[in-house]
Order: C-alpha cells, then sequence, then structure tokens
C-alpha cells in the first residue's frame, strides 16, 4: 500500500504530502510562539516598571548568536540544492555545518543562562526574566528538536539517498522549513526581548 | 504479488489490485500500533466512550451530594450496576482476548475505582463528600468530558474512520503520524487519571483552571497541565493529518463543493484545532512555569492565601490566563459541535432521501462560523472588568456567529420537509439533535449579551445552556453516528428495539437533567456550589429540583447501560447488514465492502462523478445515485 503524492506533487494542489503537513504545523507553531509574544506585550504594558533589555542581557552575544543562526538557515539552503543537484558529499558537509551552527548556538545560549544564573537571575526573579527565560528556553527546545531531525538526516536517515532520492530531499527540504522557522523566531525575539 | 509492485505507485487510480494481499501484520502491529486509520478511529471511539462513561459516573457521583448534601454515599448502588455491565460485556464477548473482553474488564476497573474513591478518608469520611473533592470531580468531569471524551470521539474516532472513506482515499496522509497521535492522547487521559491518586487529589480548580487560584492549587494541577500538553500535542497531530488528507487525497472527481458534508465538517474542526489549540499550549507552559519555577505570569503582588503572603514577585496577570484559555476554549465549542452537524446532515440526508436543502449554503456557514469563533471568546469573559468597548465589541461578534450557526439549523430542518422519512435509530438521535441544539443556542443568546450576562452569569444558566449544546445536542449526533456507521465496521446492525429504547430513555431523562438547570438559574443559583445551593435564601424555591435532576441522571445511566449491551450483542448476534444497508450516496456506503478491506479500504480507488446526496432522482430505477456511479443520463 503506498499513500498517494507522498513523493511527488498533486497537480491540483502543487504539493506533496508532507509539505502541506509542514506548513500546517508552521502555522500552528506561529500560534503558539504568537500567544508568547502576545503575553509579553500584554504583560510589559501592564508594568509599571519593566527594564530594557539592553540594560539586563548581554546584546553582543546575542548578536553572535543571531549571525550563527542565520548562517545555518543559509548553510541548511545549501545542503538542499546539493541535493537538488545530486552532490550527496556536499549534502553532508552542509548538513553537518547546520548542525554545526546549531550546536554553537545552545552553547553560547548556555554561556548566556550561566551568566543569568550566577548574577542571581532567575525566571521567578521578575516578569522580565520569567519572558525571558520561557521565550528563549522554548526556542532553545526547538532548536533541538531541529537538531535531532538533521542529524538523522544526515546520518542514518540519509541511506534514503540510494533508494529514494526524490523523497530524501523532500524530507530535508521540509526539515529545512522548519528549520528556517526556528531561526525566524529568534529573529523575532532577539530585537524584542534584547534590544527594546 | 510482492510488496515492490506497489513501491512505486504514486497516482491512486493506478492502484487496481486488491491492497489486503500484504504480508499478515503480528497481532501488536494489526490491533495496538496500528497504522491503519480504521483501527486507530476504533481505539479513539472505544477509549472515548470509556472516558465518557468515566465523566459520567464522576458527575453522577456529585449529583449524590447535591440531592442529598451531607448524607453518606451509597457506594453498593453505584458499584454493583457498573460491575454488572462489566461482567455482562465480558459474558457476551467470551474470554478470549476481544475488544469486549478489555472493554467489559475496563468497566469493573471503573467500578473498583469508585469502591476506592468512595472509602478514601480524605474524600468521603464516612461516606460523606468532602468539599474539595466535590471540587476535583467538578473540574475532573469537565476536562475528561471536553477533551478526553467528545473530541476525540468526533474527530478522533469518527473522523479517523469515515473522513477517508468518505473522499475515498486509502488511509490518512501520515498514518504514523496518526498512530502517534492517538497514542499521545491515550498518555495524556492516563496521565488525567493518575492525578486522583497525587497528594491533594486531581486538579480542582474547574476545568477552566483560572489563576491564581489554580497556581496555589495542590499537586493535581501539575499533573493536569502536563496530560493538557499531551492533548494538545495530539490533536496537533491529528488535525495537521486530517487537513493534508482531505486537501491531498481526495480521488479522482472529488472537487470540494462535491465533498460530503461530514467532511466539511472535519475540515474547519481541524483548522480550528490546529490554530486554537497552541495559545492554550503557551498558557499551560506559563502556569506550568508559574507553579514549578516560581514565574508570576498570572500571579498579582501581594497575594495572601490563608493569611500568608505568596513569595512570588508578582506582576503577573490573571486575566491573561482567562484570555488565553478561552482564545482556545471557545473555538473548542465549535470543535464540539461542528462534527456533530456533520453526522447529521448524512443521516439526515440519507434517511429523508432527499438532498440536503442548502448544501453550498452549509458549507459557507461552516467556514465562516470557523473564522468567527477566533474573534468571540471575550464573550465569556463579561463579568471581568475589562471594560464596556470590548465588551460590546464581543457582544456583536457573538451576535453575529449565531447567524451561520442558525443557517446551517434552518437547512437542516427544511431538509425534512415533504421527504419521506425513515425513522431508525440514527435518525430519531439526528432528529432529537435539531431542537436539543436548538435550545442550547438560543438560551445562548442572553449570555452573550453583557447587560443580561450580569444576571445569569456563573448561573445554573450557565450550565444548562451549554449541556443543551454538548449532551442532547453533540452527544445524540454522536449516538446518531455510531448507530448510523456501526454496520460498517461490524458488518452488523445495532439492534433496532434496544436502540430506541436506549433513544426514547435518554431524550427523556436529558430535559429532566438540563431544564431544571434553566430554572434554577434564572432563579440565581450559583454553579460549583457543594451543597446545591442550600444555604442561599433566594435558591430555597427551586431546590427540590436537584432530586428530580439527580434522579435523571440516574435513570439514564440504566438506558446507557442498555446501549453499552446492544454495541457488544449485536457486535456478534446483530442482523447483518449486507453492502450498503441504508442504501447512501457516499463513498464510505457505495465504493467499500463491509467492512472495508483491511489495509487500502477500497478493491478499486473509486472515482467521482457527482454531489454527495443524490437521492430520489426522477426516471431512476433506484432512489440514490453514489457518487461513484456513472449513470447513462
Amino acid at each position: 500500500m503506498q499513500i498517494p503524492y507522498t513523493v511527488m506533487a498533486r497537480p491540483d494542489t502543487g504539493v506533496y504530502n508532507a509539505k502541506a503537513g509542514i506548513w500546517l504545523f508552521l502555522a500552528s507553531e506561529v500560534m503558539l510562539f504568537g500567544a508568547l509574544f502576545t503575553s509579553y506585550i500584554l504583560l510589559r504594558v501592564g508594568a509599571p516598571t519593566w527594564p530594557h533589555g539592553y540594560e539586563e542581557l548581554n546584546v553582543p552575544l546575542a548578536t553572535l548568536n543571531t549571525a550563527i543562526l542565520i548562517t545555518s538557515s543559509v548553510t541548511m539552503v545549501m545542503s538542499w540544492a546539493s541535493l537538488m543537484m545530486k552532490n550527496f558529499k556536499r549534502y553532508k558537509l552542509f548538513m553537518a555545518l547546520t548542525i554545526l551552527c546549531g550546536l554553537i548556538f545552545l552553547i553560547v545560549k548556555g554561556f548566556e543562562y550561566e551568566h543569568k544564573f550566577a548574577a542571581g537571575h532567575f525566571p521567578s526573579t521578575s516578569n522580565f526574566f520569567a519572558v525571558y527565560f520561557t521565550l528563549t528556553g522554548l526556542h532553545g527546545l526547538h532548536v533541538i528538536g531541529g537538531m535531532i531531525v538533521n542529524a538523522y538526516l544526515w546520518g542514518p536517515g540519509s541511506k534514503m539517498w540510494k533508494t529514494d532520492p526524490q523523497r530524501f530531499t523532500n524530507r530535508v527540504e521540509v526539515a529545512g522549513l522548519y528549520w528556517h522557522f526556528v531561526d525566524l523566531v529568534w529573529i523575532f525575539l532577539f530585537p524584542s526581548l534584547y534590544l527594546l | 504479488m510482492s510488496i515492490d509492485a506497489h513501491a512505486r505507485v504514486h497516482a491512486p487510480t493506478v492502484l487496481s489490485h486488491p491492497p489486503a494481499q500484504h504480508a499478515e501484520l503480528g497481532f501488536w502491529r494489526k490491533y495496538v500500533f496500528s497504522t491503519d486509520h480504521k483501527v486507530i478511529g476504533i481505539q479513539y471511539t472505544l477509549t472515548a466512550l470509556l472516558f465518557l462513561l468515566f465523566g459520567f459516573t464522576l458527575m453522577m457521583m456529585m449529583r449524590w451530594q447535591l440531592a442529598r448534601p451531607g448524607e453518606p454515599f451509597p457506594t453498593l448502588q453505584f458499584v454493583v450496576p457498573l460491575a454488572a455491565i462489566g461482567a455482562i460485556v465480558v459474558l457476551i464477548s467470551g474470554f478470549r482476548p476481544k475488544v469486549g473482553t478489555v472493554v467489559g474488564v475496563l468497566l469493573l476497573v471503573f467500578a473498583a475505582f469508585v469502591y476506592w474513591v468512595a472509602s478514601g478518608e480524605e474524600r468521603m469520611p464516612d461516606g460523606v463528600m468532602l468539599p474539595e473533592f466535590y471540587n476535583q470531580l467538578g473540574a475532573m468531569h469537565g476536562t475528561i468530558m471536553v477533551f478526553l471524551g467528545v473530541v476525540p470521539l468526533a474527530v478522533g474516532g469518527f473522523g479517523n474512520y469515515i473522513m477517508p472513506l468518505q473522499i475515498g482515499a486509502i488511509d490518512m496522509a501520515f498514518p504514523k503520524i496518526n498512530m502517534m497521535s492517538y497514542w499521545t492522547f491515550f498518555l495524556g487521559g492516563v496521565t488525567m487519571l493518575i492525578s486522583f491518586f497525587v497528594p491533594g487529589g486531581a486538579a480542582n480548580s474547574g476545568w477552566t483552571s483560572y489563576a491564581p487560584l489554580s497556581v496555589i492549587a495542590t499537586a493535581g494541577q501539575t499533573v493536569w497541565l502536563i496530560g493538557m500538553v499531551l492533548l494538545i500535542t495530539s490533536s496537533l497531530l491529528g488535525s495537521v493529518n486530517f487537513i493534508t488528507t482531505i486537501v491531498q487525497l481526495r480521488t479522482r472527481g472529488l472537487s470540494f463543493f462535491r465533498l460530503p458534508f461530514f467532511v466539511w465538517a472535519q475540515f474547519v474542526t481541524s483548522f480550528l484545532l490546529l490554530l486554537a489549540f497552541p495559545p492554550l499550549e503557551a498558557a499551560g507552559i506559563m502556569q506550568l512555569m508559574d507553579r514549578i519555577a516560581g514565574t508570576s505570569f498570572f500571579m498579582p503582588a501581594g497575594l495572601i492565601v490563608s493569611g500568608q503572603i505568596q513569595p512570588n514577585a508578582g506582576g503577573g496577570s490573571p486575566l491573561l490566563w482567562q484570555h488565553l484559555f478561552w482564545f482556545l476554549a471557545h473555538p473548542e465549542v465549535y470543535v464540539l459541535i461542528l462534527p456533530a452537524m456533520g453526522i447529521v446532515a448524512e443521516v439526515i440526508a440519507n434517511n429523508t432521501r432527499k438532498p440536503i436543502w442548502g448544501y453550498k449554503s452549509m458549507v459557507y456557514s461552516i467556514i465562516f462560523l470557523g473564522f468567527m469563533s477566533f474573534v468571540v471568546w471575550a464573550h465569556h469573559m463579561f463579568m471581568t472588568g475589562m471594560g464596556t468597548a470590548i465588551s460590546a465589541f464581543f457582544q456583536a461578534t457573538t451576535m453575529i456567529i449565531s447567524i451561520p450557526s442558525v443557517i446551517i439549523l434552518s437547512c437542516l430542518f427544511i431538509s425534512l420537509y415533504g421527504g419521506s422519512i425513515r425513522f431508525n435509530t440514527p435518525m430519531l438521535f439526528a432528529l432529537a439533535f435539531l431542537p436539543m441544539f436548538g435550545i442550547g443556542g438560543l438560551t445562548g443568546l442572553p449570555l452573550g449579551l453583557a447587560s443580561s450576562d450580569i444576571h445569569l452569569h456563573d448561573t445554573y444558566y450557565v450550565i444548562g445552556h451549554f449541556h443543551y449544546v454538548v449532551a442532547p445536542g453533540t452527544l445524540f449526533a454522536l449516538f446518531a453516528g455510531i448507530y448510523y456507521w456501526f454496520p460498517k465496521i461490524t458488518g452488523r446492525r445495532l439492534n433496532e428495539t434496544l436502540g430506541k429504547i436506549h433513544f426514547f430513555g435518554s431524550f427523556v431523562c436529558m430535559n429532566f437533567i438540563f431544564f431544571p438547570m434553566l430554572i434554577q438559574g434564572l432563579a440565581g443559583v450559583s454553579r460549583r456550589l457543594y451543597d446545591g445551593g442550600q444555604q442561599y435564601a433566594h435558591a430555597q424555591g427551586v431546590l427540590y429540583l436537584n432530586e428530580v435532576m439527580s434522579v435523571a441522571a440516574w435513570v439514564m445511566a440504566g438506558f446507557q447501560f442498555v446501549f453499552i449491551f446492544n454495541l457488544f450483542w449485536s457486535a456478534r448476534r446483530g442482523k447483518e447488514a449486507g453492502e450498503n444497508p441504508w442504501e447512501a450516496t457516499t463513498l464510505d456506503w457505495a465504493a467499500t465492502p463491509t467492512p472495508p478491506v483491511p489495509h487500502g479500504n477500497f478493491e478499486k480507488i473509486p472515482e467521482v462523478y457527482r454531489g454527495p446526496y443524490e437521492y430520489s432522482l426522477p426516471n431512476q430505477a433506484k432512489d440514490y445515485a453514489p457518487q461513484n456511479e456513472l449513470t447513462e443520463a
């Protein structure tokens, strides 16, 4: 039994199943982060005092992290493009770089967290830090999730390249869409938490 | 024939061999961790029905307390019937490991659970229910009925089993995700049940879990939140799958305006689940942070509980929780009602032997309903002091959203006109749905207007209103669906006589349970009162109704036992149904064998040539034209 349109796009909708699925999933993710951002705005607007992000947080490190994550989005696209050009070796390289960038991002984030804890700033300290830790923590979980998927596609999952190259390319494309979304969330998080 | 022969088949019409000839799957893959949408649909259905009975049992215990406040609980009168029906189901199904046996054993476990609950000193010392435990029952009744009962039955059960058949798909778009969705739901359900056993008992802040009460509540609330996160994940996986399936896997010729209304209902419902649930997930995460990490998203500064200032830093907003909660929970109301409307449309078209009147306006209405359900949530919050301008806005949108509901209901009513109606059990339930949902909807209008809501807010009137929508409304539609599609699943019909006893009994009892609530509410009796209002002077005149409602609830339980018996007895001894017992036009009946081919549903992938409800065609040999039938004009 083979489900139709797992590999090829359905002519009248123009997408294969997984692509339709990932866009729907991302729509729900928009609602998830949208609700959190809205809560952040409501709490901040309603608070008598609210510190500026740049007074409490480490802007240079976050800028570095932004650059790292954007780089990883570029390498993610490159890995998919390599598959489209049937260059499996280059795919391996770029996917490895994507995972590496994710890892560096998390390590930098870990340093930031550690500094905050060392300075006695915990989620319970104030609503500013509650928002900061919840939003960046949830984003970090999304990064970890994406890295697990990417690591699978780099390692054991990449065997599919030999049996069903088109479907494998699709998988990388779908993982890429998710990865770009995670990147995009950070691009919203960075200014609204660190710079405002 | 090897599996490889099919491996490269992409277009549905190429698949001409019966796909059932694959290697047989083992027991676990076939019945437990199955990826077949039909098995998953049955898993969802049975689990949800068990949870419905469980939620109903919790409510029957509450009704004892309301009818006879402070009197010892008659444990045996509750435990013995439950154990008896469990034993009967086991006996009917035989002692081999069959579905019925599993269900029967679970019913026995229920009975044991009720016994355990009633004998606990921290819940019911000397059989008298403590207020704290009453609160647990209330919160868990709501949670279980909504998130573990009705939605999984309407969407997970019916949607999974019927929708792919109706669109001519061999399975859901993502079968493995479908399986994950069920097992995540199952884990969420188990988590909710476990919460009864943690210190302090289950969640007791109502199914709405309003902050700050829920933030300072006992450990059961944390378990509740974890359970909710699992349930939300499950419905997220499910809704992505449903929408993708409907968009991608419709068979050749099945355009959107040829979809049966049931599929449309599932489609819109899935969008509501997809987009409305994540904000509650966000809120759940924030409440978990409040409870575990000590943040104060929902905690105001300087809150004093039992004479002690709470340690939170403060600055949070309890109202924020309500906004996020109702942003989910109002679309959730439509998640409860839309699949029910879909089922009723199918049953009515089939049994009036007429096309649905105004199919297109119903489709546009249901889409509009879906959109509007996202902008009415704050009508649950008129009394929170959020300001008259906002109230006016939400009152206006609330009045607007009643229009599409009325259109759908009117179309269904008009569909009856001039039909030669077959009064079988599914049709009786579907017909009863119309006025019952009508009462539920119309009693909602005074609640949606900010000024009349001042009197009615948080009274039994609210309870009466939404139960009319969900209990004799949605549940009757779901019963209609069970009686209608049972032959598809088992190849046998449910017994009609028992079905009619079940219907008329439930119909009378439902009204004796819920109509008095409207009367009590108009008299001003508040909801969530542990003693049913005994300590209030204004409630004295309507207190006698508490006993009426409770007796009706217990009698109704008896009629549900008739249904349970019918379900398992007819599965083995019922009348053989044949291929298309209702002479229906939709693909689920017309194009698949009964029961469908285990993997792949169809012997030949159907092609669709016409709309969904072509009944009573003039100048034809038979009075219906199936969607997959190409008739010469």
